[in-house]
């Protein structure tokens, strides 16, 4: 870990001076950034602590729906009643991940800015051109296990290892930014992270001196709400692949079908045509085959992770068999 | 805001150095060895301490971010001549070996009896909502998050159910 | 006074189960319990020494090559920074377990990625930790260095076993089964960081750390020093953990102590835990080929077992895989092989079950599909292929409890012995199915010393060097010299892992509890030779229990103020060349296979074991718990990553190298099998540290075909494989 200077904010118009700088970062939680810290993989100079800013608050808004604070933790959010009854996929998710201690201090902005597992970022004597942009991509010819099989480039395969995001993905939640500038912007989940293309330095939409103030859920959307995380261990691993699901049934016939992916791609996975192939449709294995088909038309193995595609489609035949089965 | 950090109900002053973790500074600064440096980096739960009643990792948290805060280390929770229920149902049950986790898992599980009593679910929990039990497959998910690589999880259960029933 | 005693022949006179105190055996709770759980037991890092400096090591960015030169200024001028070590004492590799000399020296020459080559010394953890990633490094690098095991020629490594003809035995079979299993590296991933803290009064050099064998250590350091043995003092009081990592002295002492030196002040070096993965020990990967020759019956005519293993070059040590092959099984007609593939990955050694931890599951998971094949019940097989006598040296086993532990497990499992067939029990999306295996663990028994003294104040005190690392030894030490003396094991203060105490034998290998206990227990007899003395009787006659004789007088008027003190020193002598000895047991399980997924759960789990006579009820299941664990572990989550490339090892921590979570792990039952193993030791005692993992992974493996007819010869048994292997 480098020397940094430290500053509590005391509110957010600190932080945002303070992260303004190039070389500064805001920190929360911590679990991501001084893990990446202590190998040097984050470097910033000056950290502004925004713990004690406020913005951790989970409340109703306007429109029924519910804002969740960035500064709130992971674990006051899948705790709270109403993301209990209203969203429980949420809940389900955020509960799959990490630890209950790492969850206790996570908080949510910061878990959308949860960096990648990729073995060639997280070690500062490999190529990798996220970490260090025209580096060469290690992952590629290396070990890809846990790699992207959609949307990848060939400066990076890296992929996007949190759950709480694929989650919010199928709810279609908004991201609420304080700009440098003072302002506010809202930004869809959906559109939030980044592919990597040929900036695969870039994570997400964020820029220098913005900080995640709020993510907004729509009004209770009802359905049956699935999260399926495959993993090697039974708790406490990254998801091989995993599915967010918000699935109606009318009439023995799918009458809605949210579905957001993990661990496939540089970001949580989502394809309106899945939705639309879907709806309309009875839960058989040739409807299931379908959405896998589009969902899987431009996947691409690196050699270790060519499982992923016949996973992914074989998880998404059990997350929507079980989701028709409890819809119905 | 007070540039003081409670340590086990002693006040102490935080590090110079901010880029002390709070575990470094309870094992370094102030000489409590019980929390224990497994990994540093959140994935093996040794360091595991309670801060203001919620069990965290303190190797991914610097000293400095924990000024007025309550802090109770393995040390706070009893002692040889006055060891806490769980101390001594680990004891009872074998729930260790090397006994380096041990700590860190006894931190965790104390703070997780209470995680259960207020009815917070788990990953493994049938339903979101109501109340939760200390089962079995509660507790393994639920200490999950402590690695025990001499593999005493069976008896680690059998000491934290045993408490369990005992107080409720 | 020493008293040596060298054991040619069983113990048969069984004098353990004579004794009156009644302790031995029993599930006594840890004597350090409750240090332990209040946190206030040391580990190595953990002694206050005033004015300690902290280093912390750099390591190598390429494969093989040489460091032609070191930034030093550039890092010496950051604030806080007290020196850059790269003295050409410094290790580069652990010390193989009972190596008893340094190993490789020299940080300039590099031959694996990760290779440490260097020390920053600074005032504080954090100063240092940072002037390390600042040391700019120039090298010389050696292109085309190999690092994979399947594209090398291989050396065979000596002890091939030729008899009879296999290949006839194969062509001629009934039934026959000819496989391919491979697994991946592990890792011991002890849960305390390799760490030391060194410190010289003048010439004299005392450090703590964290090590297994101090019996060997001690000479490891003084050589890697060029110091005498006398003028060292290891200290190891408690360690957290070690599974073969810290049976030699790694590299964070060695440059511990040539830092403290130089700077005249204590220093302490903690390994990171990447730094843990990338340059202590892995197990290596292993391709093994089973040959199963069989009659009509199932009776085995035939056995081949040819392993392929790997490690750096100049490195003697090979995963010894076809340990327990030699004599599990019978098959007149036998070919057994071990060749080693010369690479630049990281040192290959030993982690906990060195052999049978991959050797069995292969061999166990290959009598599963023979089973299949000759159409009998798996616990059917084995049992009725269980040799008389060692099928390759002719000699009698020392005693096997295998078809006990086989029938045994079989019913406190529940184990249906009908008709086999995949796929029978479905339950939602889950497959379920069961599985068994033998378990197998050759037995070691070494030299050891310990003293111990019966003190005035009717007390005793027993001191060696021998370590425990969760293994249970303060425990089992007192109640061996409470059982002998009359004493509650509370009456027994037992120091250890101190060079100062009488050499014991060290922590590894499962012999630590047969050849210290065994040292215990020859001190003890001669303190009961005194005592009897005293009394008037024969030792034999002397019934000692609750600190008096059974005539009522207590030892602290027998002793009149006077302490007796013995050392023992026990030598294991042709007991060693004439048996074969070995832990013998059986593993049950039932697991469920994820339909659409490939996830497999283990629902339960039992292992059987036979391993001469129960020290501590509580501590020995425990260590049988944690093998079944690591079984776990070695079935479904554990495989170390290395780039293709470089050979560096990519998953080098605990979040992506799988070590078994507590959800991993079920409810689990152990039965110890009732043994009195004569030949292995004065004590009767065999090791259980390891042998709880020799083929537990294999009933894993087996069940995942039962449950889900997914027949698997890679392991671990990841979503990835089970899938491959999944019948539609």
């Amino acid at each position: 870990m480098r020397p940094f200077s430290y500053t509590k904010a005391r509110v957010i118009e600190d932080a945002r001076q303070i992260t303004a700088d190039e070389s500064a970062m805001a920190i929360a939680g911590g679990t991501n950034l001084l893990d990446l810290m202590k190998l040097q993989v984050e470097t910033p100079h000056k950290l502004a602590d925004i713990n004690r800013i406020g913005f951790d608050e989970i409340k109703k808004t306007a429109d029924g729906g519910l804002s969740i604070g960035a500064l709130a933790t992971n674990t006051a959010t899948a705790v709270h009643p109403r993301v209990r009854s209203d969203y429980p996929v949420l809940a389900r998710a955020i509960l799959s991940g990490a630890t209950q201690q790492l969850r206790n201090k996570a908080t949510n902005g910061g878990n959308l800015c949860q960096r990648t597992r990729c073995f060639y970022f997280t070690n500062i004597d490999q190529p990798c051109n996220k970490r260090e942009p025209g580096s060469g991509c290690g992952a590629i010819d290396g070990i890809a296990k846990l790699h992207a099989v959609l949307g990848a480039s060939d400066q990076c395969i890296a992929t996007y290892p949190g759950d709480m995001a694929v989650a919010l993905s199928a709810l279609d939640a908004q991201v609420h930014i304080a700009t440098a500038g003072g302002s506010e912007r809202t930004v869809p989940v959906r559109d939030f992270h980044c592919l990597p293309g040929d900036t695969p330095w870039r994570d997400n939409v964020l820029e220098d001196g913005e900080i995640i103030t709020a993510i907004t859920l729509p009004a209770p959307v009802g359905g049956t709400q699935i999260y399926r995380k495959v993993r090697e261990r039974s708790s406490y691993a990254f998801a091989l692949v995993s599915i967010a699901a918000i699935v109606e049934m009318k009439d023995g016939l799918f009458s809605r079908a949210d579905l957001a992916f993990g661990g496939l791609a540089h970001k949580p996975w989502h394809d309106l045509r899945i939705a639309e192939a879907l709806i309309g449709q009875p839960p058989t294995a040739q409807t299931f085959d379908k959405a896998a088909d589009i969902l899987l038309e431009i996947a691409r193995g690196y050699g270790e992770n060519d499982f992923k595609i016949p996973l992914a489609r074989r998880t998404l035949h059990a997350v929507l068999e079980h989701a028709a089965e409890e819809a119905a | 805001m007070s540039d003081t950090i409670s340590i086990n109900g002693t006040q102490h002053s935080l590090p110079d150095d901010p880029r002390r973790s709070l575990l470094d500074f309870v094992r370094q600064d102030l000489g409590l060895t019980g929390t224990k440096k497994g990994c540093d980096h959140g994935q093996c739960g040794a360091c595991t301490v309670i801060v203001n009643g919620i069990r965290i990792n303190s190797c991914l948290t610097l000293a400095v971010m924990h000024d007025g805060d309550e802090v109770t280390t393995i040390e706070g929770l009893g002692t040889p001549e006055a060891p806490s229920e769980l101390q001594k149902a680990f004891v009872a049950h074998d729930g260790f070996q090397c006994g380096y986790c041990t700590p860190g898992q006894i931190c965790s599980a104390t703070a997780m009896l209470q995680e259960i009593a207020n009815n917070w679910p788990s990953d493994a929990s049938e339903s979101l909502e109501g109340e939760m039990n200390v089962t079995g497959e509660e507790i393994r998910e639920r200490m999950s998050g402590n690695l025990c690589r001499c593999g005493a999880y069976a008896n680690i259960v059998a000491a934290i159910r045993d408490v369990a029933e005992e107080s409720a | 006074m020493t008293v040596h005693f060298k054991q040619d022949k069983p113990e048969q006179s069984n004098r353990l189960d004579g004794m009156k105190q009644g302790v031995l055996g029993k599930g006594v709770s840890r004597l350090e319990g409750l240090a332990k759980v209040t946190g206030t037991a040391p580990y190595a890092a953990e002694y206050p020494v005033e004015g300690c400096a902290e280093g912390v090591l750099v390591t190598s960015t390429i494969t093989r090559g040489e460091v032609v030169g070191l930034d030093k200024d550039a890092v010496l001028a950051m604030p806080g920074v007290l020196a850059v070590i790269d003295d050409s004492r410094l290790t580069t590799r652990p010390a193989q377990g009972t190596a008893n000399e340094a190993p490789k020296q020299g940080p300039k020459t590099i031959s694996y990625w990760g290779q440490p080559i260097a020390l920053v010394v600074a005032e504080t953890f954090e100063q240092a930790r940072d002037a390390a990633k600042h040391l700019t490094v120039k090298y010389r690098e050696e292109e085309g260095a190999p690092v994979d095991p399947q594209a090398v020629e291989t050396e065979e490594k000596d002890g091939t076993v030729r008899q009879g003809d296999l290949a006839h035995a194969m062509a001629e079979a009934a039934h026959s089964v000819d496989v391919t299993f491979t697994t991946r590296g592990h890792a011991s991933a002890a849960m305390e960081p390799h760490a030391a803290i060194a410190e010289w009064d003048g010439d004299k050099l005392t450090v703590h750390a964290s090590l297994q064998m101090l019996n060997y250590n001690i000479s490891e350091l003084a050589d890697a020093l060029g110091v005498e043995e006398d003028d060292v003092r290891l200290i190891s009081r408690f360690v957290g953990g070690g599974f073969g990592s810290k049976l030699g002295i790694s590299e964070e002492v060695v440059a511990a102590a040539i830092a403290a030196k130089d700077l005249a002040r204590p220093v302490r070096v903690v390994m990171s835990r990447q730094q843990v993965f990338q340059c202590i020990m892995r197990r290596s990967e292993t391709t093994q080929r089973l040959r199963l020759a069989a009659d009509e019956d199932g009776k085995l005519t035939g056995f081949g077992h040819h392993a392929v293993v790997s490690n750096l070059p100049g490195e003697v040590f090979a995963e010894p895989v076809l340990q327990s092959s030699h004599f599990l099984y019978s098959g007149e007609n036998r070919e057994l092989m071990l060749e080693v593939a010369r690479i630049h990955r990281m040192t290959a050694g030993s982690v906990r079950a060195p052999g049978e931890a991959v050797g069995m599951p292969a061999l166990e998971g290959a009598m599963d599909v023979l089973a299949e094949k000759v159409g009998i019940d798996p616990v059917e097989l084995r049992l009725k292929n269980i040799p008389e006598q060692d099928p390759e040296e002719g000699l009698p086993f020392s005693s096997n409890k295998l078809a006990e532990c086989l029938k045994q497990g079989a019913e406190a499992f529940g184990w249906d012995s009908g008709p086999r067939k995949p796929r029978q029990h479905q339950d939602g999306e889950w497959w379920v199915g069961t599985g068994m295996a033998s378990a197998a663990r050759a037995h070691s028994i070494s030299e050891a010393r310990a003293k111990v003294t019966l003190k005035s104040d009717g007390t005793a005190l027993v001191e060696t060097d021998m370590t425990d690392i969760g293994t249970g030894t303060y425990t089992i030490l007192a109640q061996i010299a409470g059982e002998m003396l009359g004493l509650e094991p509370n009456k027994v203060l037992v120091e250890l892992g101190d060079t100062r105490h009488p050499r014991g034998s060290g922590s590894g290998g499962s012999w630590g509890a047969a050849s210290t206990g065994s040292a215990v227990y020859v001190a003890c007899k001669a303190i009961r030779e005194d005592l009897a003395a005293r009394v008037g009787v024969e030792e034999t006659a002397l019934e000692l229990s609750q600190g008096k004789t059974s005539a009522g007088k207590s030892l602290i008027d027998l002793l009149g103020g006077e302490d007796i003190a013995r050392e023992g020193h026990y030598e294991p002598g042709d007991i060693k060349d004439d048996y074969t000895a070995a832990g013998f047991g059986a593993f049950f399980a039932q697991v469920r296979v994820n339909r659409y997924t490939g996830e497999t759960r283990v629902d339960r789990m039992l292992g059987a074991f036979g391993f001469g006579r129960v020290l501590n009820h509580k501590t020995a299941r425990s260590q049988c718990l944690g093998g079944i664990t690591w079984s776990i572990g070695v079935a479904l989550t554990e495989a170390l990553e290395f780039d293709p490339r470089d050979g560096h090892l990519v998953n080098c921590d605990l979040a992506e190298y799988h070590v078994p979570v507590n959800r991993d792990v079920p409810e689990l039952d152990v039965l110890m099998v009732e043994e009195r193993d004569a030949a292995a030791s004065p004590i009767q005692a065999k090791g259980i540290g390891e042998l709880g993992m020799c083929g537990g992974a294999a009933a894993i493996a087996n069940a995942i075909y039962n449950a889900s007819g997914a027949r698997i010869f890679d392991y671990p048994m990841t979503p990835d494989h089970v899938l491959k292997a999944m019948p539609d």
